[in-house]
């Protein structure tokens, strides 16, 4: 490949005939965003470059001073010379995929991405070319994800089980994205559903680009004292669990939705009552299957389970190769004594 | 096979005791007799002989799967489970089979044993085909004789109790021996109406509560309290009745076929009498109890060899009678009980009964009967606390674990009341652990992973509270190892994980409420006093009991 075209550098992915960095983790002067994660959208670069579907919601991460160019999905660019496209990434809200070219030579970086079905944000897009650069948060086959309309289903009977015995429905989600699905994907006449303030400051913003999500109460506006709980599903980020936060809601159960749920130790060892696998990322088969659509003779694997999916690659006849980068995607990996997930990275 | 798949879930899903019974209750409520009888043999802990090798399945699921041996060898290191492993790998139904669970052991399962590997491999492919990756993950358990799920046999009962209504010791009777899964068996175990004589049935055990600020200050006088050894064995009621022996443990199991030097000798004693005591494996030579590990060695077999029958040889060493000539007894003051208990024993002889032989080629390794008075603290009364703290001290000479300090006059009385029996042990704290963490140990243990921290439960969730590297023999930190190796489930540098299900007994001097840790106590120089095979992680100590007793400080 033109080895000019993109490199791995210790500011972050970097193309030196455009001058210009993709999810760069250290302050740089032009710096092209993926998603509104915090692992991916860091402060302090002079200039971003994003997708406009996520306007809302990377002002809320970078804040309205930050100097933000923002472009529809698929309304190319011009960034010194290099042609910059962005493209749906079916992750979250106005994730978006880079698409780079010069002189003929095609590069993607798909950030994170995921292929189900997800109404509130568009949904992932097939790009041909010669290098792509994935990452690999699910890269092992164990991880295949159920219908999501399936895990729905039991999400909403697991509510009315819990309503049934009294006892309150905490949903642990993060607060970008994931709680949104949810929100989205739950049967909303079950029963009142309440919001943590870090879920309900993102909802205001799907909500102000346009993505329709049932109604919500910010528990901290409701008298906790006063609130029949017993009926109620709570959406939170999965750091509340342990903390005082949650004692105001009396009996509750929990459930965290996450793709590491798909492993029973990984649901037994976290103290929970039950998990849903929902999942932002994409799962084994979807992976494979989105690396053979772009056709790239070259593969660059990132985040997650590099090295495997790598080697799977090369077995495949594909030239791949892992590189270092600092997104996290191994948050559940960590022993129970180190400090759990932060909200806002992705899970 | 679908409702036993959702029971499994459930079961393994909650830590809840509460929870667990009520879905057993709930699926004894809706299965058919000879389901029923399938699900009871796997949950109580009996086993099918493995039908197909984990070789095979671990190929056949690779196959199936169209991945490399690798890539099969990191999903299982992620996950940590065969059969849960494969379930993941192999393509799954969207729907549920919905063979019943005794047509899929007897007409599938069972047969696979004389086939083929080629055969197995067809059936095996073609089971998969048609099951959801729940069921293939049960089916995974029960192909390879490694079911497991958190319940204790005692459960089982208390939810097989809930559901028919029969005592639950009625129940642990009719369940012990070789018990068979079929429809009819299932019947008879939940027959209310069955004719059967309550001989079996042992009274409620009487137990001390602990001693914690010394005899002095709490118990006052000490002419009116009688001391005896707390001995370091399983506390067992005695039972003769109607020509019939039963020896039952403080958790209402059954053990008559485990001690048959005591269902032997029991034989003798009149009809109508039950008498309390602690087993204990005897060394002769010594005068005292072996080691409670050696007689550790002694439970749950289903065959007890001759050489363990003579390493082992075990005695109870009875201390009370609750009933004398089919008369309850238990409203007699102590004293009275007692001197009844050593003129019933006295009668006792070591020879064995004719017809009875039970191990016909071993020679009677004691010169005393199986059941006896147990040894004295004094041969007279202990008239000051000072002179009782000494025979404490004496404790482990004699392997007991303190003294028993019990009220002169005293009833026998039912479960734990405050008041009239204390224990008052050697060490002062006990706690049974589950061990989570495990390290790699120093010097010549360097090898092995000898360095464990142990967790208690607080609400559903297990706390690490202490780090412990001594007490077990070598090989038990073998056997410990292995396990180790083979139930990691995450590995920070030199730290494992571990799959919490062994549960260790540890001692410790003192504990303080800390800050600095996360369970919120420190506790001094603690280490392993004892495996306990016998405890299942549900039944591991919580933290508030710890807390109390660190209040209590
Ligand atoms: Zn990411
Ligand atoms: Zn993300």
């Amino acid at each position: 490949m033109q080895t000019e075209l993109l490199k791995p550098t210790d500011r972050g992915l970097y193309c030196p005939a455009g001058n210009f960095y993709v999810d760069a983790w250290k302050s740089v002067d032009q710096n092209i965003v993926t998603h509104a994660h915090a692992d991916h959208a860091r402060r302090g670069s002079k200039s971003y470059l994003a997708a406009k579907e996520g306007e809302q919601v990377l002002r809320t991460r970078l804040g309205s001073d930050a100097q933000i160019e923002f472009r529809r999905y698929g309304e190319p660019v011009s960034v010194n010379g290099v042609k910059v496209t962005l493209y749906p990434a079916g992750h979250i809200l106005g994730s978006a995929q880079i698409r780079i070219e010069k002189d003929g030579y095609v590069v993607v970086l798909s950030g994170d991405y995921k292929r189900e079905a997800d109404s509130t944000c568009t949904a992932y897009e097939s790009i041909r070319c010669h290098t792509f650069v994935t990452e690999s948060t699910f890269g092992l086959p164990i991880y295949r994800w159920p219908n999501p309309e399936k895990v729905f289903e039991q999400i909403n009977a697991w509510w009315r089980s819990n309503q049934e015995v009294g006892k309150a429905s905490l949903v642990l989600a993060y607060s970008l994205g994931k709680a949104q699905r949810v929100l989205e994907g739950i049967d909303s006449s079950i029963g009142p559903i309440y919001t943590h303030g870090a879920v309900e400051k993102l909802n205001e913003s799907y909500r102000d680009s346009g993505i329709s999500l049932p109604s919500t109460t910010y528990v901290g506006e409701v008298d906790a004292k006063q609130t029949d709980w017993t009926k109620a599903l709570i959406i939170a980020p999965p750091s509340v669990m342990g903390g005082s936060w949650i004692r105001r809601f009396g009996k509750l159960s929990s459930a965290l939705a996450s793709g590491w749920m798909q492993i029973r130790g990984t649901r037994r060892r976290r103290g929970l009552d039950s998990g849903f696998i929902v999942s932002d990322h994409v799962d084994w088969q979807g992976l494979i299957r989105s690396i053979e659509e772009t056709e790239a003779q070259s593969v660059w694997v990132t985040h997650g389970y590099a090295d495997v999916v790598a080697r799977s690659l090369v077995e495949k006849g594909i030239d791949a190769r892992t590189i270092e980068t600092e997104f996290q995607g191994e948050l559940l990996e960590q022993p129970s004594e180190a400090s759990q997930t932060q909200d806002a990275t992705d899970g | 096979m679908d409702d036993f798949t959702k029971l499994f879930w459930e079961l393994d899903g909650t830590t809840k005791t509460s929870e667990k019974t009520a879905a057993l209750e709930n699926y004894l409520k809706n299965a058919e007799a000879a389901d029923a009888a399938w699900a009871v043999f796997f949950l109580t802990g009996q086993r099918i002989r493995r039908l197909v090798g984990t070789k095979l399945l671990r190929d056949w699921a690779t196959q199936k799967a169209q991945i490399s041996d690798w890539l099969f060898e990191e999903c299982y290191d992620r996950v940590g489970d065969l059969a849960e492993t494969i379930s993941l790998l192999v393509p799954s139904a969207e729907l549920a089979d919905r063979t019943p669970l005794h047509s899929l052991i007897q007409d599938k399962l069972l047969p696979l044993r004389e086939l083929t590997a080629e055969e197995q491999r067809s059936r095996v492919l073609e089971l998969w085909e048609h099951m959801s990756q729940p069921q293939i993950f049960v089916l995974g358990k029960l192909m390879t004789g490694a079911f497991r799920v958190g319940v204790s046999k005692q459960l089982v009962i208390r939810a097989l109790s809930a559901y028919s209504g029969v005592e639950s010791t009625t129940l642990a009777h009719r369940l012990s021996g070789t018990w068979e899964p079929n429809a009819e068996s299932f019947e008879q175990l939940v027959d209310p109406e069955s004719s059967e004589a309550p001989t079996s049935k042992p009274y409620p055990f009487f137990l001390a509560n602990p001693l914690k600020d010394g005899p002095d200050k709490e118990l006052k006088e000490p002419e009116n309290w009688c001391a005896e050894w707390k001995w370091d064995g399983i506390r067992a009621q005695v039972i003769r009745r109607a020509d019939e022996t039963y020896i039952w443990s403080r958790g209402e199991e059954l053990l008559t076929e485990q001690f048959p030097e005591i269902a032997d000798c029991a034989s003798q004693l009149p009809n109508g009498t039950v008498i309390d005591g602690e087993v204990v494996g005897w060394c002769q030579g010594e005068s005292r109890p072996l080691p409670f590990s050696q007689l550790q060695r002694r439970l749950g077999r289903k065959r007890l060899g001759k050489k363990l029958l003579t390493e082992v040889p075990v005695a109870l060493l009875a201390f009370d009678l609750l009933e004398k000539d089919g008369t309850d007894c238990r409203e007699h003051s102590l004293e009275q009980r007692q001197a009844d208990l050593a003129k019933i024993l006295i009668g006792l002889s070591t020879e064995r009964q004719e017809g009875q032989s039970l191990f016909p080629n071993t020679e009677p390794d004691s010169q005393e009967p199986a059941i006896r008075v147990a040894p004295p603290v004094s041969d007279s009364p202990i008239m000051t606390w000072e002179a009782m703290a000494s025979c404490r001290a004496r404790a482990k000479e004699l392997r007991a674990e303190g003294l028993m300090l019990k009220r002169a006059g005293s009833i026998y009385q039912v479960g734990r009341p405050a008041g009239l029996w204390w224990k008052w042990k050697v060490d002062p704290f006990t706690i049974d652990a589950v061990l989570v963490y495990a390290q790699r140990g120093h010097g010549r243990r360097a090898s092995l992973y000898t360095d464990y921290t142990f967790a208690v439960w607080k609400e559903n969730e297990l706390v690490p509270f202490a780090k412990a590297y001594s007490g077990l023999s070598d090989a038990e930190f073998r056997k410990v190892d292995a396990f180790v190796r083979k139930n990691t489930k995450e590995k920070f540098g030199p730290i494992r994980s571990v799959t919490p299900q062994l549960v260790f007994e540890l001692a410790f001097e003192n504990i303080q409420p800390s800050s600095r840790h996360k369970s919120g106590i420190a506790v001094r120089f603690p280490r392993i006093s004892r495996w306990r095979h016998d405890k299942s992680v549900g039944e591991a100590d919580r933290l508030e009991t710890i807390l109390a007793l660190a209040s209590d400080e």
